[in-house]
């Protein structure tokens, strides 16, 4: 079949602007990939390269002799992923309740979540400070991974309410009508159409906590317990000059198990979260 | 009912995963928390924690890294919970709120008098608040004009020196001379343009904050404030001999172009000298030159780095041991050298190794007996005057949008309305 010259004109503007605007969301890590290359003097130079002319891993040397990077990138790991498995947990059995009872109650709670969203870090950080002192949970990762829990709680309630309400309530009557108890029916059924949201939920808790950095600055005093965010401030001197260098290479570093994550479940994602669930 | 109980099972089983209580045997522990950031800075610092801690077996110092930008931030959380480090190093200009807070201890009391006469009188005061001391003002850096070495050669214009500077009206002169063909005598890189403006207008006998009898702040825009300001415009705005596009950037921003020859001088701090040597290309040959100097001579402003001792510190008699052992002259000597900053003590000024023509210490140095406190050092709500009135209104000054009488009034007017709602 022939198309037009007018719809193959629109589809290449089509394809056009979606390149553009790959390049344009690629462009800060391309550019952080380029700097972390490159070596001093062409930092420097007035007429910037992609391509570093002489590459370097004297950045990544020097910034890992600097700072204690991998060890920082173990208690994020770790504060990150234990935010996002809790908040998941808690949010999960929530978000089915808030979807299915329309009731009064529900509908403020979902209010709720919303405004939440809507503290600025600075308004909570001295109370949450004092509670967290009192629990003893100052200076440690618990208590931090608390603070991200907390912190996450609200938009992961709100994102897996909307999940819920997507998985038709048709197929928990006909689960219970083919004589399916409520646990079963929630495990057998709604679970598994549930997945790739409870996965994308994951994954955004997860990359709040891996790139939260107020929080951990001031809950985290000893050196061991800093996580990457906080670690790689110490690249920026006064008046905002910084270790360009070192700062590109270890902020390269930072974003690759943000990227990986994101490689290894967008399938999950993305993948139709409703396909087969309805016979057509 | 359940969840209630799984929510304090939790909140317990996290309770318990934390360290537990203090330790009241064995040595005192300080916490040092360092904004040090320079490779060599924080090795400087390393060592001499490591040092002391290898004399000291009763006194033990843990260092801990801070960062510049987040330091007030994240100080205030820890005053307000208990929580700060027994030494804090910050800036001068910072201190002011935490002094008068009660956070920080008197330390006039506290430091030996080694230390207390090797620091000029005029460093001293900007770390005094009320009555008390709250700080040692330990490093500082004038700003200088980075110039190209060669450029000024070939153009035979009188190289400055500290004890024959330019002039504000010979510099504005020099770099219209140097300006052409798409090439600016200077580029002003103006991203914070108060404190530059400021601290540089002392030289020109500026001083915009005056004090009453009554101990209030006013702000007056003179006649020794305007040279400074009327300079930059003009040269933006008149001579076209300074570049218009860096008065929104900072100081590293400038220094491609100036590596590329665009620029002829930048005015920058004196620690930029390390980014130059690391980042100028080969056989780059440039210069320090001091900053134009006025009716008062080369002064000029700065808000040293400082060291101070938390109030809520247990151990501030050991914590003062520290700071006088960490500022012993040769150990100020490491940390300036690290930090490619000038010290504050007379005797670590005088050591040799900060009189060398090598990467110009010896200009910066010459100018240390200049350096004043910065105007605004101790006036309270100026914060917020710089943000909302200064900040906007220098920057459409540079920028032409308004004339010198449209940037009195609004630094007058407006600022005074701000200052006096912290001084009622």
């Amino acid at each position: 079949m022939r198309t037009r010259p007018a719809a193959r004109a629109g589809r290449a503007a089509q394809y056009t602007a979606l390149i553009g605007y790959l390049v344009f969301l690629a462009f800060p890590f391309l550019w952080l990939l380029s700097v972390a290359f490159k070596p001093a003097r062409e930092l420097g130079s007035l007429h910037p390269t992609w391509i570093p002319k002489h590459p370097t891993l004297a950045n990544f040397r020097q910034a890992f002799d600097e700072q204690p990077l991998l060890h920082a990138a173990s208690n994020s790991l770790l504060a990150a992923v234990s935010a996002a498995v809790i908040a998941v947990a808690l949010a999960t059995p929530m978000a089915y309740v808030m979807a299915r009872q329309r009731t009064r109650l529900a509908r403020a709670a979902s209010g709720w979540v919303v405004v939440s969203q809507a503290f600025p870090f600075v308004l909570v950080i001295i109370p949450l400070f004092l509670v967290l002192k009192n629990l003893r949970l100052i200076d440690s990762v618990p208590g931090l991974v608390m603070v991200y829990v907390v912190w996450a709680l609200p938009f992961a309630l709100w994102m897996l309410v909307g999940y819920v309400r997507a998985v038709p309530v048709e197929l928990e009557e006909a689960a219970a009508i083919d004589g399916a108890g409520r646990l079963r029916t929630l495990v057998s059924v709604t679970a598994p159409l549930l997945a790739p949201g409870i996965v994308a939920t994951a994954l955004f808790a997860f990359i709040t906590a891996w790139n939260e950095f107020f929080f951990a600055l001031v809950l985290l005093k000893t050196p061991e317990k800093q996580t990457l965010p906080v670690v790689l401030t110490h690249f920026i001197g006064t008046e905002g000059v910084a270790d360009l260098g070192p700062l590109a290479a270890a902020a390269f570093l930072a974003t690759l198990p943000s990227l990986v994550v994101f490689a290894i479940v967008q399938r999950r994602i993305t993948g139709g979260m409703l396909a087969g669930a309805v016979k057509s | 009912m359940r969840t209630r109980a799984l929510i304090v099972a939790v909140l317990l089983l996290l309770a318990g995963c934390t360290a537990g209580g203090g330790d009241d045997d064995g040595p005192v522990t300080l916490r040092f928390q360092s904004l040090a950031w320079q490779e060599e800075s924080v090795q400087a610092n390393k060592e001499l924690v490591k040092e002391w801690n290898a004399t000291h077996s009763d006194v033990k110092v843990e260092y801990i890294q801070g960062s510049w930008s987040s330091v007030h931030d994240q100080l205030l959380t820890s005053f307000e919970g208990g929580e700060a480090p027994d030494i804090i190093h910050d800036a001068s200009d910072d201190l002011a709120d935490f002094a008068y807070g009660g956070y920080l201890a008197d330390l006039t009391d506290l430091l030996p008098a080694r230390l207390k006469s090797d620091i000029p009188q005029r460093s001293w005061e900007t770390t005094t608040f009320g009555d008390g001391v709250y700080g040692v003002p330990f490093l500082q850096e004038p700003r200088v004009l980075v110039a190209n070495a060669t450029w000024l050669k070939r153009s035979g214009v009188r190289i400055p020196t500290p004890e024959h500077p330019w002039s504000w009206a010979e510099f504005r002169q020099i770099t219209e001379q140097l300006t052409g063909d798409g090439k600016y005598g200077v580029a002003w890189p103006l991203k914070e343009p108060v404190s530059a403006t400021l601290n540089l207008s002392l030289s020109a006998g500026g001083q915009l904050f005056h004090r009453g009898a009554d101990g209030k702040v006013t702000v007056r825009f003179e006649a020794g404030d305007e040279v400074v300001p009327r300079t930059v415009h003009d040269q933006v705005d008149t001579d076209h001999s300074a570049s218009p596009t860096t008065l929104g950037s900072g100081g590293s921003d400038t220094l491609p172009g100036f590596f590329g020859g665009r620029y002829a001088m930048v005015p920058l701090g004196f620690s930029y000298r390390q980014q130059i040597v690391q980042q100028a290309p080969k056989g780059f040959d440039w210069q320090v030159l001091p900053a134009p100097a006025g009716a008062d001579g080369l002064a000029q402003g700065v808000s040293p780095q400082t060291l101070s001792v938390a109030e809520d510190s247990p151990h501030q008699q050991e914590a003062a041991a520290f700071i006088d052992f960490l500022l012993r002259p040769k150990n100020m000597v490491r940390l300036a050298l690290g930090d490619w900053m000038l010290p504050t003590g007379t005797q670590a000024l005088a050591d040799p190794a900060l009189h060398t023509a090598k990467d110009d210490w010896a200009t910066g140095t010459a100018l240390a007996e200049h350096l004043r406190p910065a105007p605004a050092q101790s006036v309270r709500g100026y914060a917020e005057w710089k943000d909302k009135v200064a900040t906007p209104a220098f920057q459409e000054y540079y920028s032409g949008a308004i004339d010198l009488g449209e940037l009195r009034e609004r630094l007058e007017k407006d600022g005074n309305l701000v200052l006096a709602r912290y001084q009622r």
